[in-house]
């Protein structure tokens, strides 16, 4: 599955999706019948593989744009990864961050920032600052779902919060909002297709978005209608399409119960803290009868209260860093499950199409429709995106659950250091005392 | 007075014989007992042992019970070559143990007694057994004993104790010797005085301060076992919830192709932590131990202050009775009447008596006044021999609180630190095979 040289970017523009050959392709063999999905492969190789416009239309180099910029990017996109984009090719670099409250008459609301820095051709500058906000995000989203009905689009993290549950204004949720909505650009910016979807042209650059959320809405509607009225029945899933279904289900399920017992241990580990806090101050409150036991009953009061500091630190850090993580991949999960079944949608359709006009054929001779045509390209080219995207989807699950538990076993491993550092500081101050007492005995 | 050692290294590690010796240095110490005192110098003693007995008891039924085997030796140096001798051996069950510890009470008041371990299990948390025939509980209450002899025999005073002796060294006859020094009716009597109400007018500062400061510390370490068991019941449940991501890991890897590898031996790690638990409390529970032991000493504490507070007022009332009678020979020889006496109305109503009658009852009251002083000056000297015995002791124990009270710090805190180390281990391993996914 290697790669040779590091994949240009297709300098695509704004050609429709059809057009572009799939930027990993070549690498496929097994695509089923036709490979350019429009346009003489040969010249889209030479465009591929000459100068890209890339490179020379900017005012800033790539490289040096790499140099310049704090390295709060994604590294995770790393070298090991095939599909991913090698740091000196990428070119646009996005991040979410400085959360601020609005408050308005009619609402209160939290604006972030979005950052661009870009060397692409289709950016009018290569800096852009502005501000955006969740309804933002949930706007490109469904966008991006329509345009690029055959990719996996990235989740964003929970729309809704129950308003009495959870304050939606509080430090915490909004920090993990924002590090999920950082990580939905990023992903969205670093895929070799959506990156280059004008909407999120529009997101990162235009002062306002005008939302239209009625056509949204419509779109909505329509696709639903679709699915119920769809009618056509799948013949056979290809094999792959089949393993991708049953993995995600299984894998749904593994994510819910790691949810679960992560949730369960917080919880446990909160009563564990009360018990422990406590405990503590039963030994703080003996100090006071006794003199020489003083010492060592502040000692072990103070090392217990360390203990407690370290506890909550360790369940901050996994409800904050660990779970939203796991609730991210539910919600990928189920976002992908809808492009398989789409997948399945447009198969049955193009299936239906071609033999009700085989039948016709066959009764009247007449040729074979264009539309069952296109519906052959459809498939054909939802297959290949979805394949890749599968691959890169699995590439980029296996880094962020490796991130994630080292992630996990890192806290834990910290929790036991800063509790062993708080004993190991009470030995020491009580061996200290008892040589200070000898000598003073023998002098 | 004993010598005091401080260090560790100075402690006499008794043991179970049968652990290894790096178990025996890995064990806590067991026991806080200064070496080359009395009879602990001339003499080793273990209980190494516990067996189920079954046996008729008193009331003729049938019953099964614990014995201990109590092992002592003569605490020489080996001869070059020589192989070393057996040891004496005897079988004693709790209630002998209790019998012993009674009479000691009884005999030596000004003394506080070391307590023998708890009767029945208490500060349980939900994974120990409750019952006296667990072998856990039977294993935590052989060291208990075998501590409680070996405080007695490296007291001061109690070592000496001819009875004590006995109980090491005759298994048959012991218990009639025993009930022969009359201990039963002394240990009756002395809970039939104790129960009843009385004050003191003059109470020793120093007694009350103690009394006041035993009574803080069994509420003190009460609470303490009391939270600390809700501790661990919460730190195992903690523990054990991880084990289930073991199960979870390895079931996902089996739809992993690279990930497979590194999530199933995580899950392994995973199971090991949430098994390391039960070592770790089984651990702790002798660190509870040490404390329960301080606990029921404070009990032997107060009952030299109770025994003190009777002495006090006995020696009170004696005293108040003498002033009595001395104001009864006065009256009677001035023949006022100051006090409201019975003979004093009756005279009054119906005559004075005689100048014999008179000189009689005086002579009586001088007697009486006489015997009485004797009575006091006995009484005073023995509450201050006891305050003088019992304070030597009260200081002796004192020391030997706070020695032992801080070593059992100490090693919980390096319980703990053993405790850190093992999860930073485990969690580092589970790392490693995280990085390898």
């Amino acid at each position: 599955m290697s790669v040779g040289a590091p994949r240009r970017l297709a300098s695509s523009g704004q050609k429709p999706i059809t057009e572009i050959l799939h930027p990993l392709s070549a690498a496929e063999d097994q695509l089923s019948g036709t490979v350019s999905v429009g346009g003489d492969k040969s010249t889209q190789e030479a465009g591929l593989t000459n100068g890209t416009p890339v490179e020379t239309s900017s005012p800033a180099s790539t490289s040096s744009l790499f140099n310049r910029l704090q390295l709060d990017d994604d590294l995770e996109a790393d070298v090991r990864d095939p599909y991913a984009e090698t740091t000196e090719t990428r070119d646009l670099f996005v991040t979410v961050d400085d959360p601020k409250k609005h408050v308005s008459t009619m609402e209160t609301y939290i604006t972030y920032r979005v950052s661009t820095k870009t060397s692409r051709v289709e950016f009018d500058l290569p800096d852009y600052c502005l501000r955006r906000r969740y309804q933002d995000f949930d706007w490109l989203r469904m966008k991006l779902e329509d345009s690029q009905p055959t990719h996996l689009i990235p989740p964003l993290p929970e729309k809704f919060v129950m308003k009495g549950v959870v304050d939606r204004f509080s430090e915490e949720f909004v920090e993990t909002r924002m590090k999920a909505l950082d990580k939905f650009l990023k992903r969205v910016s670093d895929h070799p297709v959506l990156s280059f979807n004008p909407h999120l042209n529009t997101f990162l650059t235009a002062k306002d978005l005008n939302k239209r959320q009625g056509l949204a809405l419509l779109t909505k509607v329509g696709e639903s209608v679709k699915h119920a009225a769809g009618g056509y029945k799948l013949r056979a899933r290809p094999a792959e399409f089949c393993a991708m279904g049953e993995y995600l289900d299984t894998f749904n399920q593994k994510l819910g119960t790691i949810d679960r017992i992560a949730q369960r241990i917080l919880k446990e580990q909160s009563e564990y803290l009360t018990e422990l806090r406590e405990y503590g101050t039963v030994y703080s409150s003996w100090v006071g009868s006794e003199e020489e036991l003083r010492r060592p009953l502040e000692g072990v009061s103070g090392s217990v209260t360390s203990c407690c500091g370290a506890l909550e630190d360790l369940g901050e850090g996994m409800s904050q860093d660990f779970l939203p993580v796991l609730r991210e991949y539910v919600l990928y999960v189920e976002s992908m499950k809808n492009v398989l079944r789409k997948r399945d949608q447009s198969q049955a359709e193009y299936e239906g199409r071609l033999e009700a006009a085989i039948i016709r054929k066959q009764e009247d001779r007449t040729p074979m429709p264009v539309e069952v045509e296109k519906c052959q390209d459809k498939v054909e080219c939802f297959n290949a995106d979805l394949k890749a995207d599968w691959e890169r989807w699995q590439s980029n699950k296996r880094q962020d659950f490796k991130q994630l538990l080292t992630g996990m076993a890192d806290k834990n491993v910290n929790h036991y250091e800063k509790c062993q550092a708080a004993w190991e500081s009470l030995i020491t101050l009580l061996q200290d005392k008892q040589t200070e007492d000898k000598t003073s005995e023998t002098n | 007075m004993m010598t005091d050692s401080r260090s560790i290294e100075e402690v006499a590690v008794i043991g179970n014989t049968d652990i290894s010796s790096t178990e025996s240095e890995n064990n806590l110490i067991n026991t806080m007992v200064e070496r080359g005192t009395t009879l602990l110098r001339k003499m080793e003693m273990n209980v190494t042992e516990a067996e189920k007995r079954t046996g008729k008891n008193t009331v003729n039924m049938q019953e099964t019970y614990t014995v201990y085997l109590i092992e002592t030796q003569p605490a020489e140096t080996l001869p070059e070559g020589g192989t070393a001798a057996t040891p004496d051996t005897l079988w004693r069950r709790y209630s002998e143990f209790e019998l012993l510890r009674t009479y000691l009470l009884v005999t030596y008041p000004y003394i506080i007694i070391p307590p023998l371990p708890e009767k029945r299990a208490e500060f349980v948390w939900h994974k120990m057994s409750a019952d006296n025939l667990d072998p856990d509980f039977v294993e935590r209450r052989r060291v208990g004993l075998e501590n409680f002899l070996l405080r007695v025999a490296s007291h001061p005073v109690l070592s000496h104790d001819k009875i004590f002796f006995l109980f090491l060294t005759e298994e048959k006859e012991w218990r009639e010797v025993v009930l022969e020094t009359g201990f039963q009716d002394k240990f009756d009597s002395r809970l039939k005085s104790l129960s009843a109400m009385f004050r003191v007018k003059n109470p020793d500062k120093r007694f009350t301060a103690l009394k006041l400061y035993s009574d803080e510390l069994n509420s003190l370490i009460s609470q303490l076992l009391r939270v600390r068991v809700k501790v661990a019941d919460r730190l195992y449940g903690v523990y054990k919830v991880h084990g289930n991501y073991g199960r979870v890991f390895s079931e996902w890897s089996a739809i992993e192709k690279e990930m497979g590898d590194g999530l199933q031996s995580a899950g392994h790690h995973m199971d090991t932590y949430a098994a390391s638990i039960d070592d770790i409390l089984e651990e702790e529970e002798h660190y509870a131990d040490q404390l329960k032991e301080y606990l029921f000493y404070t009990d032997a504490v107060r009952s030299v202050c109770r025994k003190h507070e009777l002495m006090q007022y006995e020696l009170e009332m004696v005293a108040q009775d003498l002033v009595q009678k001395k104001q009864q020979k006065e009256e009677l020889a001035t023949g006022t009447v100051r006090v409201f006496s019975l003979k004093g109305m009756t005279s009054k109503l119906f005559g004075q008596e005689s100048q014999e009658q008179r000189e009689s009852r005086l002579a009586a009251l001088q007697q009486s006044i006489r015997e009485g002083e004797e009575t006091l000056k006995e009484k005073n000297t023995e509450c201050q021999e006891f305050v003088r015995t019992a304070w030597e002791d009260i200081e002796r124990f004192k020391e030997q609180k706070d020695r032992d009270l801080r070593e059992a710090l100490i090693s919980y805190a390096i319980m703990q630190i053993s405790m850190c180390k093992k999860g930073i281990q485990v969690w580092s391993n589970a790392k490693e095979c995280f990085n390898k996914m």
